[in-house]
């Protein structure tokens, strides 16, 4: 398990990167936290021509409030976003998942930005990223572009990141006064990828139902994936049996070792329900 | 015994929670593992390995990689049977067991997914790795033969054409009228099948080895990660053709073996012929991939059993059958027939049973080889036998407690037998389980569950009644032929500064061996444990002896180090008492000094009497010879196996909506005679019931149809992490063996041996209310959802 020999350049700003990245062509990968890309390399699943590394890069690190939003550099470390008072305010979605990213010694060096960019499935950040509609900032040969969430997931590992670009910025909008979030995923053991996992938003109450909903489930689609069947029955103010119910409706479900696809339709509803059960008595009790 | 008794005296080590003297060098990182060995004009050597569970080799095209950069020899299957005999892993003891010649590298076949082909060796392992690469091998795939059970059919392709089915080894057992005990009026008969996954070792240090060859003395070292260094000699020799005196294996910090690593491997035997044909030392380290594609595979059986009691509750017999797939060939030299035969020696034998029917097909299938890993058809057994006495506990509306009460055997009654002639003595089944309910507070427990259960919450005990195989005798593996030691040696030596130096054929893994041997030492020595300096794992220094494997360091090893430490004891109190002009009677060991044995005064420092024996040898009187040396062997006598025993009760939420499983609590009462250490007898079980829960719950080697390993990374293959586990509360029973005189047995399996049993009855506990039973381990979340009808 030793990977094969790569040339090796790290980068001082963004754009140096990019420049980089342009130099050597596709072969080359954006060196972040490693967490994955290392692995991936000894396993010789991936053999780049070049690693850039990126890990130097002040500018792409730390959370920042911009209007209306917090602004996620991509090398923030999952720790780092784990003991951000920012994000415990502003974002508690992020803010619970964040403990449910692997273990400690992968949150003190994977990156925020990492775990977006690569998409895992079952990762839990993408997820958080579909559901709070974050905007993804991305620096190209060509400039800077903004993609949302919504458009930027595109399938098993795959994001709207052309070859060499790279991805600076999440920005995340903080939520309006009224909504509110939950977060639940079933994992084998604490810190594995979950067997089914749920993210998701619920706008303000309008009468039995929310103003809008985003739910996405992650760890049982090629992608991090919303439900719209849920989304419309939520907002219809359905009751939680009639939502999970529906919850994978129209979705395209895969299974792996851990679990099969009907398992898999069925957590997802199970955490579904279980989410808006104890949603509806939090709100019922205030 | 008079030494061990006195726990108030200085010097009393024998019993206490001594710090293990050489976890502060590991902890300083000073570890001296193989891949920390570094030697001059070392080369690198890496595998490749057949992708295929089942195909013909038709051509090795390894031109391309001969001349890559950093390569220096790449070998195939042929060249190195040039150097290298293949070998043959079946005991004779074991009557009617067949098992083909097995080359180091395939050779015209290949028989599983991960079996080593090719052969590189070079100036680094990545040069290696690159080379591997570039070799072309063109495979005719075969039909893969995977599941044990079809394996067996008529039809079923065969894996050795040399014989006639894919049956390794069959034994069949009856004693007592079986039938007569089913069919009786008033009994309740319970049947269940098990299914028993596949899973594996995974030591922390990888298996690893630098086999180092010098020409000028024809001697060949191997430093070894493994267990049991002189019989690694004995095969070395036998298969390398080399007298056994010019090998020398040494095992130094070993990062777990769990026995894994005391089993005879292609790719280290490949290591030492080609270090043989290159006169340069070679390393290999297997990687993580490697070892889930190469490391020995453990359990793997499906078993129907059935079981009866009478109307009073009496247990009347047991019958089981249990098919268990061993890979393509039987391990050589343990064969891989123990793991079943003591499945079918053990089962039931914590209870009085009267008849008993047994049938065991061992069978070849194209999957890793799968042999003897920590306790050896245990866990297969208690489970399969605690299951059942659970079942018929439920079926007759008894307690579970109450059953096993009325049936295991009673602490008076030893020495006995159980029908398949296994010999029990100093057991205490009873003893055990009412320290157990106390300790767990069964009946409150019991209560708790009820309760919660009107609540919809489904918690569930189980409990476990076990024996251990522990101690063994010749009659495990040397009465079969194997170059296996049962015995194992001790020395003790007295230095010119009255520092004491140990030597003893057990070996090291990461439990505490030198710390116990150190212990036993210092205090029949009579000399503070930082002066004891231990030595184990070099064939070329340490007496002839077993090492680590079926729970015997403490127990042969370790009253070896016993009866060393009297001798010299006795010989420098006859020194001390010619120089004193007393009597050795009169005489006592004690901090470091000969003292006089009442008053305990002072009288030489021992540092004193070496100097004289070593450099005054004028000064003693006339006609003394002292040895400051001594040694000694020990082997179990008159018992094939010192059996211990214990109980054991798991405590466990189910979540019928998700299948999860929450571990709330877990309890063991353990009988290991002796305890030297109990701390390490404590860890020592504690480790063993998280590999049994990890047996139980998580690990598991998942196949394709086609005998493809599925999940062969630490990401996707589950051992139970700190997250999981739970705190284990220990206590003892105390029954020394009789055939020793320290009367320690063994503890090293037991913890794994209980676990999944009691896990097992814990989660059927839990969902009996709901009309689901699991009977397959491990219980993932998912199959307890299919027995539950929820997916």
């Amino acid at each position: 398990m030793k990977s094969s020999s790569f040339a090796y350049r790290r980068a001082a700003t963004a754009e140096e990167a990019v420049a980089l990245a342009r130099e050597a062509g596709e072969d080359a990968r954006f060196l972040a936290g490693g967490q994955s890309l290392l692995a991936a390399l000894n396993f010789r699943l991936d053999e780049p021509c070049m690693l850039i590394d990126i890990g130097r890069i002040g500018a792409l690190r730390g959370i920042r409030r911009v209007e209306g939003a917090l602004k996620i550099g991509a090398l923030t470390r999952h720790a780092e976003i784990a003991a951000s008072v920012e994000i415990a305010k502003h974002l508690p979605l992020v803010a619970q998942a964040i403990h449910e990213v692997a273990h400690p010694a992968i949150r003190n060096r994977g990156t925020f930005g990492g775990s977006i960019a690569l998409a895992d499935a079952a990762a839990e950040m993408p997820a958080c990223a579909l559901a709070l509609g974050a905007r993804m900032h991305l620096l190209g040969p060509d400039g800077p572009r903004r993609v949302a969430a919504d458009e930027f997931f595109l399938g098993l590992y795959e994001t709207a990141l052309e070859p060499g670009e790279l991805l600076t910025h999440v920005e995340i909008p903080i939520p309006p006064a009224g909504a509110c979030h939950g977060f639940a995923e079933l994992a084998r053991r604490r810190g594995d990828y979950a067997m089914a996992g749920l993210a998701m938003m619920l706008g303000p109450r309008t009468g039995a139902g929310r103003d809008w909903a985003r739910i996405v489930f992650f760890g049982i689609a090629d992608r991090a994936v919303r439900s719209p069947s849920a989304e419309a029955a939520i907002v219809a103010g359905a009751a939680p049996e009639e939502c999970a119910a529906c919850a994978t409706d129209g979705l395209d479900v895969f299974g792996d070792m851990n679990a099969a696809e009907s398992t898999k339709r069925h957590y997802a509803a199970v955490l579904l329900r279980r989410e808006l059960d104890r949603i509806s008595d939090e709100e019922n009790r205030v | 015994m008079s030494v061990t008794t006195r726990y108030d005296r200085p010097n009393s080590y024998i019993g206490k929670s001594v710090p293990r003297p050489n976890a502060v060098r590991l902890l300083h990182g000073r570890g001296r593992y193989v891949d920390d060995k570094v030697l001059p004009r070392m080369l690198h050597a890496a595998f490749l390995r057949s992708p295929h569970a089942h195909a013909r080799i038709l051509r090795i095209d390894a031109a391309a990689a001969r001349s890559m950069p950093g390569v220096v020899a790449v070998f195939d299957g042929n060249d190195i049977a040039q150097v290298m005999t293949p070998w043959v892993g079946v005991l004779t003891h074991l009557s009617g067991m067949r098992s083909p010649p097995q080359p180091a590298l395939a050779r015209d076949v290949a028989r599983w997914q991960g079996e080593p082909v090719v052969m590189v060796v070079a100036h680094s392992r990545a040069a290696a790795e690159d080379a591997l690469e570039r070799i072309e091998v063109e495979y005719e795939p075969l039909v893969p033969v995977c599941d044990m059970q079809a394996a067996l059919a008529p039809e079923a392709p065969r894996i050795h054409p040399e014989l006639d089915s894919n049956l390794c080894w069959e034994r069949k057992i009856e004693v007592g009228d079986v039938d007569a005990a089913f069919a009786a009026q008033g009994a309740t008969v319970v049947e269940r099948s098990f299914t028993f996954g596949r899973h594996t070792g995974v030591t922390l240090e990888p298996r690893a080895v630098i086999a180092d060859y010098d020409p000028a003395e024809d001697r060949l070292t191997m430093h070894y990660s493994g267990q049991a260094p002189h019989m690694m000699q004995a095969v070395i020799a036998r298969h390398l053709n080399m007298p056994e005196a010019r090998v020398r294996v040494v095992a130094q910090d070993v990062g777990g073996s769990f026995g894994i690593k005391i089993h005879t491997y292609g790719d280290e035997m490949a290591t030492l012929a080609a270090s043989k044909l290159l006169r340069r030392p070679v390393k290999f380290v297997a990687d993580r991939l490697e070892s889930f594609q190469s490391d020995i595979h453990a359990r793997d059986h499906r078993i129907t059993a059935r079981a009866a009691i009478d109307g009073e509750g009496r247990l009347t017999a047991v019958e089981i059958d249990d098919i268990t797939g061993i890979g393509p060939y039987s391990v050589y030299p343990r064969s891989s027939g123990i793991e079943g035969n003591q499945v079918i020696n053990l089962t039931g034998a914590p209870y009085d049973l009267p008849a008993y029917r047994a049938r065991l097909r061992v069978v070849f299938q194209n999957k890793v080889p799968m042999c003897q890993y920590r306790a050896v058809g245990h866990p297969i057994a208690m489970a399969v036998m605690e299951g059942l006495m659970d079942e018929m506990a439920a079926a007759s509306g008894r307690d579970p407690a109450e059953l096993r009460r009325l049936n295991l055997r009673a602490d008076d009654s030893y020495p006995s037998a159980s029908p398949q002639g296994m010999r029990f003595a100093d057991l205490s089944h009873q003893a055990c389980l009412e320290k157990l309910l106390d300790l767990m507070d069964y009946k409150t427990l019991r209560a708790e569950c009820d309760r919660l259960r009107q609540q919809g919450v489904y918690r569930g005990i189980g409990l476990v009644s076990m024996v251990e195989v522990t101690n063994p005798s010749p009659m495990f593996y040397g009465v079969g032929g194997a170059p296996i030691a049962a015995q194992d040696g001790a020395s003790v030596r007295l230095d010119a500064s009255g520092a004491v130096h140990v030597s003893n054929s057990i070996t090291e893994q990461g439990q505490g061996t030198e710390a116990i041997l150190a212990q036993i030492a210092a205090e029949v020595m009579g000399v503070d444990i930082s002066t004891v300096h231990v030595v184990t794992g070099d064939t070329a220094v340490v007496p002839y002896g077993g090492g680590t494997w079926a729970s015997r360091g403490a127990g042969i090893g370790g009253e070896a180090m016993y009866q060393a430490a009297r001798a010299l004891r006795q010989q420098i109190l006859a020194t001390a008492a010619a120089i004193l002009q007393t009597r050795p009677e009169k005489l006592d060991l004690c901090e470091g000094q000969v003292v006089d044995a009442d008053s305990l005064e002072p009288r030489i420092p021992l540092s004193d009497l070496a100097r004289m024996v070593y450099y005054r040898g004028n000064e003693l009187p006339e006609g003394l010879q002292p040895e400051l040396i001594a040694s000694r062997h020990f082997k179990v006598s008159d018992y094939p196996f010192v059996f211990t025993n214990g109980a054991m009760a798991s405590y466990v939420e189910v979540d019928p909506e998700t299948g999860m499983v929450k571990l709330l609590g877990h309890w063991v009462v353990e009988d290991v005679g002796t305890i030297l250490n109990e701390k390490l007898v404590d860890e020592q079980i504690r480790g063993g019931v998280v590999q049994g829960i990890g047996g139980a719950l998580f690990e598991e080697c998942l196949y394709s149809q086609d005998g493809q390993l599925l999940n062969a990374t630490m990401a996707d293959y589950l051992v139970p992490m700190a997250s999981e586990m739970l705190d284990i509360h220990i206590a003892h029973v105390v029954t020394p063996t009789r055939t020793s005189e320290l009367g320690a047995k063994g503890a090293g399996e037991a913890g794994t041996a209980g676990a999944p049993g009691a896990v097992m009855n814990a989660v059927n506990d839990a969902l009996r209310p709901l009309g689901a039973h699991m009977a397959q381990m491990p219980m993932t979340p998912e199959r307890i959802l299919r027995a539950l009808g929820r997916v």
